[in-house]
């Protein structure tokens, strides 16, 4: 089945796990240049907050999950560090889109029987120890096999290697540096009213285009930041997150790691169109089995390691028409505001880098109506949440029902998680 | 033993198990361009690979291929991460689908062979050249030599080519 609209989707039955699990808690360190401790303090501190925040006792959490690219500590260390013994553990390579694949994986060993809750960390000092811009470690380490065929070229970078398909959007479709420059202006817009964010300034369409060139199509603007952090989320059944302080955010699909022909960072240029990405196939299994498609969507989390990268997701998994990608970001609706803000944290771009989850942490805080600008709190202790978006003002959502999010790994791999308010 | 060389200052293995890429290089080395082609698909494939991304059969024939294509994207390197190429920017980072086996077996498939942009002798284009370049120039294959038996396929200007009035580049 091939998902072109909304109308293609059977919502009539429930398919697979939709609604019977949940994110029933989030944690974060700071978003930091120079966090001063190790990523295994950092992940004990982020899982440790997450597990606080789900209002669990420690020893209720017996599955760990954690995604790295050898640059980061493992889930025994951090089990051991909280006093935690495992029924469950796995570590596994990777970093963007790792964050909803493993979201997936933790539903399926709950399913399994093999543990009751899982906790999924990412935990990366990526401006003070392993750079995620390639500097440093990355760019020294021997050039082996078949890392000739790119590295030797000095085609390695995260940004490096995915100006092509980039460049050939621009091509193929007339999108313009002014288009895709309207991430960073909404994503910095989102960023200025999240008091954790690291970049916390406003940009103009002029700051991007004006800023110095990376890798052609690529402005600095248009790059993700680097900083160290640690972020955990937290998945039970439903029923258990029930009972939980917050309210769940309801996993209703998962999709991915799904992959493109010869999916691999550097051969999926073999396949083509090159300007199309994982989300094309990701979609008719995402759509399908959250039982929405992208109209119903309130609130996207599209990886922005670039501002392409946004771009090009929202448009494969059917946000617009494919090729209109650089008009829909460009036209307001991805702003806090418009009609369907993206990454409303600010985003890789701004708040920190995190290889996707704090863009998942981000959505279920929307879906609780519990995103943490700086609005008043009452004397409940909620929020009051004003919907003003003006510069160090509110970023909540209205009426949050439905997020999607779209982790980027490259332009052949990607995986997806729909969430939902809870309505019992 | 591996086969190694140093190449503007990185040292760059190919382990012996790894016959495939070992047995690339050294046919660039020769100055031959040679390609793996499935016995079954009868389809090229690149890079080296194990086995045949159509069939998945093991065994292949190296078969020479004429190293011309056209650029079907690129990149412009103004910042460069690895200490190598600090002293070559801007340079370009090409992605060239070899006019050979271009759009088989299906319509967006290409064999499409990354390299920089370099003159005739192997050394970095400078930035009047570059701006010459874009989707859809002509371009043919150089080889830099890394080690005996091992040398990096490269992409020059293919004077003999018809080249288009304006490649397509960024910015105009």
């Amino acid at each position: 089945m091939t998902v072109s609209n909304t109308s293609d989707i059977e919502t009539s039955a429930p398919r697979h796990l939709r609604g019977k699990y949940a994110v029933c808690g989030v944690g974060e360190t700071s978003y930091r240049r120079g966090s001063d401790q190790s990523t295994r303090a950092l992940a004990s501190w982020a899982v440790g907050n997450a597990i606080a925040d789900a209002g669990m006792d420690i020893s209720e959490v017996d599955g760990m999950l954690s995604y790295s690219n050898n640059d980061s500590t493992f889930a025994p260390h951090v089990a051991t560090d909280l006093g935690m013994r495992l029924n469950f553990y796995t570590d596994i390579y990777g970093g963007g889109s790792s964050t909803e694949c493993l979201i997936g994986i933790a539903i399926g060993v709950i399913e399994a029987g093999m543990c009751h809750t899982v906790a999924i960390y990412r935990a990366m000092n990526g401006f003070s120890q392993v750079r995620i811009g390639g500097t440093g470690a990355r760019s020294a380490a021997p050039i082996v096999g078949d890392q000739i065929h790119h590295r030797a070229y000095g085609w390695q970078s995260a940004g490096q290697m995915f100006a092509p398909t980039f460049m050939r959007h621009m091509y193929d479709y007339g999108t313009t540096p002014e288009q895709v420059a309207a991430v960073k202006v909404a994503h910095s817009k989102h960023a200025s009213n999240n008091p954790k964010a690291f970049y916390r300034q406003r940009y103009s369409i002029e700051d991007v285009i004006n800023s110095r060139m990376i890798c052609k199509p690529l402005h600095l603007l248009d790059c993700c930041v680097e900083t160290d952090n640690s972020t955990c989320i937290i998945v039970s059944r439903i029923e258990r997150a029930r009972d939980c302080p917050h309210p769940p955010a309801v996993i209703q699909a998962v999709a991915g790691r799904v992959c493109k022909p010869r999916g691999d960072i550097h051969l999926h240029y073999q396949s083509g169109p090159i300007s199309t990405v994982a989300g094309h196939y990701a979609k008719n299994i995402l759509w399908p089995n959250a039982g929405v498609g992208p109209e119903d969507i309130d609130v996207t989390g599209s990886y922005d390691a670039f501002t392409f990268t946004t771009m090009l997701q929202l448009e494969d998994y059917g946000f617009c028409k494919k090729g209109d990608g650089g008009d829909y970001v460009s036209n307001g609706t991805i702003e806090l505001g418009g009609k369907r803000p993206n990454n409303t944290s600010g985003g890789h771009l701004c708040e920190g880098y995190t290889h996707g989850m704090s863009m998942v942490i981000e959505n279920v805080r929307q879906i609780r109506g519990a995103i943490d600008d700086s609005c008043p709190l009452g004397p409940d202790g909620h929020r009051q949440h004003t919907y003003d978006y003006a510069e160090g003002g509110c970023r909540q959502v209205e009426n949050v029902e439905l997020t999607a999010n779209l982790g980027w790994a490259h332009p052949g791999a990607g995986s997806a998680v729909v969430m939902a308010k809870d309505h019992l | 033993m591996p086969v190694q060389g140093e190449y503007m200052g990185m040292m760059l293995t190919v382990d012996d198990v790894d016959v495939e890429n070992r047995d690339f290089f050294k046919y660039c080395a020769a100055g031959e361009f040679r390609l793996q082609r499935g016995l079954k698909s009868q389809l090229l494939r690149y890079p080296p690979t194990t086995a045949c991304p159509w069939t998945g059969e093991r065994a292949s024939e190296w078969v020479p291929v004429e190293g011309r294509g056209v650029v079907h994207s690129y990149g412009e390197v103004h910042h460069a991460i690895q200490p190598a190429f600090k002293s070559k920017v801007p340079y370009l980072i090409l992605l060239v689908d070899l006019d050979t086996q271009k759009g088989q077996p299906s319509a967006h498939e290409a064999l499409r062979v990354g390299g920089n942009l370099v003159l005739p002798d192997g050394s970095f284009a400078p930035p009047d050249v570059i701006e010459r370049v874009g989707i859809g120039s002509r371009v043919r294959m150089v080889f830099s030599q890394v080690a005996d038996g091992f040398a990096l396929p490269q992409w020059t200007l293919d004077e003999q080519a018809e080249q288009p009035s304006s490649p397509w580049r960024y910015g105009g």
